[in-house]
């Protein structure tokens, strides 16, 4: 295939790939990173304990994050029709990118959260802080660089599960690599699409490193 | 700022301790029953106090003083904090009490990813002071504590001791009436150690703010506390002020702390020798040189374990026993004179 075949087809599964992952990335940690939160603050001996809530999220998220990805497509498929109208094609795929990847994300952050010391935390309980300050004040901003770190993990697993949205008539690199490269043996097509997917995980990666660390004071 | 008390009841809450402990209790729940971390403690606290709590480790005395503004919640027992039960209030009134006994760690406990001016303006701005007048009072903070040249550095840029008069800059935002100190120079450099007590002392005198400090080195309570608590496993050993407790210490805890080993008490000399007893009172002079010119008897120091205590002189001193019998009498005669006790001890 020439190049100028094969240009346009990398361009346009390239965007599409990044149209899934953006979209998909945004909705999850719209709903991730509030479940991370309260995952955290409902913790015994936090600022909103609250035990049997914290328990019953977790497993609730284990569960959803024990489920692959290509198993996860299959059974949405009724639910990815009645929300998105049709369950194939680039854009309904988003629908089960976020409910594989928000319990993910609600993990990650509950993870960077994790590491803020608790004694900031009472610090700020000792001047009278209410909850939401302590939140929005001290645990979210403390925890910056491990989120933005946590993110670019998120989102080179996401890119990653877009490869597999392919089997549900999802477009991107991932599917011009399977479909028009593996599957009618045009082996250029696969491995140029797969070392963009490659390149776009490095990116991302560099990125997220560079931010992290150009964000945090903690260490200097 | 947080809205004072009306006028109406100022008189009633004059004549009242400004943190009253009644029979405060906390067990922590452990496998094999009930851990007790504080027992039947009372104590009050006056306003003006820079009132001391000493202990050796797991003595309880982190719990207890966490227990005053409730970042741990007592198992029984009253706290009264200008005659209001904190362990009865909601969680607006305690948040508003809270901003009147402000704390500092022994960790300090900065906000890492802030300057140091984001961190002094932290409880202003959550008290929603308005911005400009917010970064004025973060200056005039952090020149009180001599650290203006850092406003815009981060705490991990600053040292120890740099990060500590933060913290108390940071603490001193909220106007508080009360300071807790947890620990609050425990990872400080013997040096820092004194620069931070002399600023704790500084505020108290100069701002009337009630100190509360816990501590595990006698040297801190010896150099600012004006009262002391000594806790023993939970339990209060003795209390009262630091010269009384010093002076004529009872229990075993507080010997312990005080340095007083059982050796030393019974400290016997391997010559002849008098026994001065300094019990403060007396010793504000060059007390030795005075006996000498005036007994016109040198005086050979054998041992000596003096403690300054508020510019009042504690302990012993062991001095040879003069051999001739006439300048024997003349000393002791000079010393009682001066108002010291003496006695005349031998070895074994």
């Amino acid at each position: 295939m020439t190049w100028s075949q094969l240009g346009p087809l990398l361009w346009e599964a390239t965007v599409e790939t990044v149209y899934m992952t953006v979209w998909a990335s945004l909705i999850s940690y719209l709903i991730g990173l509030p479940l991370g939160v309260l995952l955290v603050v409902t913790r015994k001996g936090h600022i909103m304990p609250h035990p049997t809530f914290s328990t019953v999220l977790g497993i609730v998220i284990n569960f959803l994050r024990s489920i692959p990805f290509i198993i996860m497509l299959a059974l949405l498929f009724p639910v990815t029709r009645a929300v998105m109208g049709t369950a194939i094609g680039t854009t309904s795929v988003i629908f089960p990118l976020v409910i594989s990847a928000f319990p993910y994300i609600a993990r990650m952050v509950e993870s960077s959260l994790e590491e803020v010391d608790h004694g900031i935390i009472e610090a700020a309980q000792s001047m009278g802080s209410t909850h939401a300050q302590i939140i929005f004040k001290v645990l979210l901003p403390e925890a910056v660089p491990s989120l933005i770190n946590g993110a670019a993990i998120s989102v080179t697993t996401i890119l990653a599960y877009t490869a597999l949205a392919s089997a549900a008539g999802g477009g991107g690199l991932g599917a011009l690599a399977i479909i028009k490269g593996l599957n009618i043996r045009k082996f250029d097509v696969m491995y140029s699409a797969s070392l963009l997917l490659v390149a776009l995980v490095q990116i991302i990666t560099v990125f997220g490193t560079r931010l992290t660390r150009g964000l945090d004071h903690k260490r200097r | 700022m947080e809205p004072r008390e009306p006028v109406g009841s100022l008189s009633q809450e004059a004549s009242r301790p400004q943190i009253e402990i009644r029979n405060l209790r906390k067990v922590y729940p452990i496998p094999e029953g009930e851990l007790v971390a504080l027992d039947s403690i009372s104590l009050t606290v006056d306003k003006g106090d820079i009132y001391g709590i000493i202990g050796m480790s797991g003595a309880g005395k982190s719990t207890l003083i966490r227990c005053l503004n409730r970042l741990d919640n007592p198992s029984d027992g009253e706290i009264f904090i200008d005659g209001h039960n904190i362990l009865a209030m909601s969680q607006p009134e305690l948040r508003a009490t809270r901003r009147r006994m402000a704390m500092i760690f022994q960790q300090f406990n900065l906000l890492m990813q802030k300057t140091v001016a984001k961190n002094v303006r932290y409880p202003l701005e959550i008290a929603g002071m308005p911005k400009k007048q917010a970064n004025e009072r973060v200056m005039e903070l952090l020149r009180l504590v001599g650290l203006e040249q850092k406003a815009a550095a981060y705490p991990s840029q600053l040292s120890g001791g740099q990060k500590q008069r933060v913290a108390i800059a940071r603490a001193l935002a909220s106007d508080p009436e009360m300071l807790l100190c947890d620990e609050a120079t425990s990872a400080l450099d013997p040096m820092t150690t004194q620069s931070i007590l002399a600023l704790l002392q500084e505020i108290n005198r100069n701002m009337g703010i009630t100190v509360v400090l816990i501590t595990h080195e006698m040297a801190v309570i010896r150099q600012i506390c004006n009262k002391v608590a000594i806790l023993d496993g939970g339990k209060l050993a003795e209390k009262g002020t630091v010269d009384e407790v010093f002076r004529h210490t009872k229990s075993a805890a507080g010997k312990r702390l005080f340095g007083v080993l059982p050796e030393q008490e019974e400290n016997l000399p391997t010559e002849p020798a008098l026994r001065i007893v300094f019990d403060g009172e007396s010793a504000e002079r060059p007390i030795i040189s005075r006996v000498v010119r005036e007994s016109g008897v040198d005086v050979n120091i054998l041992s000596a374990n003096i403690h300054q205590l508020n510019h009042k002189a504690y302990g012993q001193m062991l001095v040879a026993l003069p051999q001739n019998l006439e300048a024997r009498k003349r000393l002791t005669d000079t010393l009682t004179q001066i108002g010291l006790t003496v006695e005349e001890v031998y070895p074994q």
